[in-house]
């Protein structure tokens, strides 16, 4: 373990001389492996014994009661919340364990909170440049210059979510739907490995919703994106595997159909809601 | 966005800064031909009491730019500006007094008069130096701005923000000023430092000598707006927009916010301290009243009438309610505060966005979106 940890580093120290794309090792498949995480709080197995993984650009779906242990995962996964036990790896070389916030980040794992924040006083077009993978330290912050790269890389994403015509307007006024989807936006300006998307159609309308699916399908494939979603409706539009938590392991996992039809899930759900009323 | 130029000449591209520009560079000029063309008698003659009002107006000014930048477009409420401008003061005020020579009423080749009433008989160590113009000028921005990179690293490395950083401010300040109330300082004590004679050889009681120094506060002013735009017109100002508006989201983006307030904090300490050096020389006194926790507010509230966060709003803010002052202290002395109050008062009911952001809804100019209204951190003053 220590050794790997000295080679890991060893990656580190010559992080410029590693392709700053991406230096995620997926030649075994899977992008992200859980294995046997635990974590408690107070005594409260919020993650029991949890192990999940998910492939080079798959779409995976996680839903599941509350309580059932979704975000905490997510918090895991960025670095936020220590695991008691287990094991996380981004790909076959990164130990998330050993890893701080802004390294993950860094890595290549977005992450789309629940409610959307955008920088409201700077415009749409604003927002994606500061989301954008860059050197951030101060001097070359100040420095920095637009070049035709970058604002093809802002346009570009503009177009992908569909916000192209708003990019001079503050971020400010757009709508709910608007704000996810320029959230998203910014995630991909990092052009992020793995995406984390936490309940991304709540409170949205029809329409809206549908262009979500439409987004979140266009983004597999070149990303792996993981939703975390209470819309079964949603879900089954855009799922092809979906992993349903309860109690903080994985209850079941298959299409959208076989666990549906699952007897265990049927009941999680139904019993669920009578306990934990949000 | 024409962004692909170097960033500190970026500025003059902008149409708000060229008017800024010409509109101070105009009123400058103005009040030069007014006092040097008109003979004394003509009834447009400015005379040299009234320019030094506008010289000190002027550094006024620059010290509210210093504020408007942390606290408009960072969202640092910083009720303790008036101690960089007290310190930069305080540097310029030694120099002026090691000037004075053996001139003071002791006649001590070196020491300054009041250490000489109090019996010292060498220079503290840390007044060496101060007879040299280049040494005291750059400790002029080193003293403000060591000060805040101290403060500003415990301070925002603990992530120490909003109310609770506006009160440390108030705090620092209060402290300083009660530090240099203590004739053991060194600083003289609640006199403070007077009594000056010249400035780089120039006669500080002639016109001449003056009319130079409110031209030089018109031309700092002018190189501290410039530098502030180049700031926020620069993508690390887009980014104090974001951390004003949500701070942990800019830290999620992998923006060392901490890093980004600490710079700008320092910046702007450093153009408080020039302002107070440039105050100095024209008020002929620096005393520790300049550090009273009450002149530091003083500062916000102008920033707040002028409007935050366009800069321009607070020059405007900051010659406004000064030359009220001046007039409201003349005719009605105890009515000063009241009015003051009074001005503010109105101004947060019917003037949100200040003097600028009337100025703004009049010229209804298309302008780009990102230097807009404020909207995240809440006036709190």
């Amino acid at each position: 373990m220590s050794l790997l940890r000295s080679l890991a580093d060893r990656d580190r120290v010559f992080d410029f001389l590693v392709p700053a794309t991406s230096p995620v090792d997926v030649r075994h498949g899977p992008i992200l492996y859980l294995e046997d995480v635990t974590v408690s709080f107070d005594g409260f197995k919020a993650i029991n014994r949890l192990n999940l993984t998910i492939d080079d650009g798959e779409l995976r779906c996680i839903i599941g009661p509350n309580g059932a242990g979704k975000t905490t995962m997510m918090d895991i996964i960025t670095g936020k919340t220590r695991p008691d036990s287990g094991q996380v790896w981004f790909g076959s070389r990164h130990d998330l364990l050993a890893m701080n916030e802004p390294e993950i980040a860094s890595l290549g794992i977005g992450r789309k909170f629940q409610k959307p924040t955008v920088f409201e006083a700077l415009s749409v077009f604003e927002n994606l440049e500061l989301a954008m993978a860059a050197d951030k330290r101060i001097l070359p912050t100040l420095t920095a210059r637009m070049s035709g790269e970058i604002r093809d890389r802002i346009e570009e994403v503009l177009v992908t979510i569909g916000l192209a015509e708003l990019r001079a307007r503050p971020a400010g006024i757009l709508s709910h739907g608007q704000k996810q989807w320029l959230e998203i936006g910014m995630l991909l300006m990092q052009r992020p490995r793995l995406l984390l998307v936490d309940e991304p159609v709540a409170g949205m309308t029809e329409q809206e919703m549908a262009r979500t699916a439409e987004l979140l399908t266009g983004l597999a494939g070149k990303q792996s994106v993981v939703v975390v979603e209470h819309d079964m409706g949603f879900v089954r539009s855009i799922a092809r595997q979906v992993t349903v938590l309860h109690q903080g392991s994985v209850l079941a996992e298959g299409t959208m159909d076989q666990v549906a039809s699952d007897p265990r899930v049927v009941e999680v759900y139904l019993g669920a809601e009578d306990e934990e009323p949000a | 966005m024409q962004a692909s130029r170097f960033w500190l000449t970026r500025p003059f591209a902008e149409r708000s800064t060229q008017l800024f520009l010409a509109v101070l560079l105009a009123a400058m000029t103005l009040v030069t031909l007014l006092h040097v063309a008109l003979p004394q008698g003509h009834p447009l003659h400015v005379n040299a009491y009234t320019v030094n009002l506008f010289g000190k107006y002027l550094s006024y000014a620059l010290l509210a730019v210093a504020v408007d930048l942390v606290w408009g477009y960072l969202g640092i409420l910083s009720l303790g500006h008036g101690a960089f401008f007290a310190l930069g003061g305080y540097a310029m005020g030694m120099y002026l007094m090691r000037q004075i020579g053996d001139r003071g009423v002791y006649g001590h080749p070196e020491l300054p008069d009041f250490m000489v009433f109090l019996n010292w008989d060498a220079l503290p160590w840390y007044w060496a130096g101060f007879d040299m113009a280049w040494f005291a000028f750059l400790m002029v921005l080193l003293a403000p701005g060591a000060l805040a990179l101290v403060f500003g690293f415990l301070a925002f490395r603990s992530r120490v923000t909003g109310v609770y950083l506006s009160i440390i401010t108030q705090a620092l300040t209060f402290a300083l000023m009660l530090a240099f109330f203590r004739n053991e300082m060194g600083f003289g004590g609640n006199n403070g430092l007077t009594d000056f004679r010249d400035i780089l050889g120039f006669n500080l009681r002639s016109d001449q000598t003056r009319l130079g120094l409110f031209l030089a506060s018109g031309v700092a002013l002018a190189l501290g707006y410039l530098l502030c735009r180049a700031i926020v017109g620069s993508k690390l100002g887009r980014v104090c927009v974001a951390t004003r508006d949500a701070e942990a989201r800019t830290r999620f983006l992998g923006y060392r916010v901490e890093r980004v307030q600490l710079f700008v904090f320092v910046v702007s300490a450093m153009l408080a301290g020039v302002a107070g050096a440039l105050y100095v020389p024209q008020v002929g006194i620096i005393n520790p009243s300049e550090f009273s926790p009450l002149f530091s507010i003083e500062i916000v509230l102008w920033v707040a009438l002028g409007g935050r966060a366009t800069l321009y709003g607070a020059v405007i803010g900051a010659i406004l309610v000064n030359y009220a002052k001046t007039v409201f202290t003349g005719v009605m002395p105890d009515a000063w505060l009241f009015a003051l109050g009074g001005l503010f008062v109105l101004v947060t009911v019917f003037l949100p966005r200040g003097v600028a952001g009337l100025l703004a809804w009049r010229i209804r100019r298309r302008r780009r979106p990102d230097d807009d209204e404020p909207t995240g951190s809440e006036v709190s003053a």
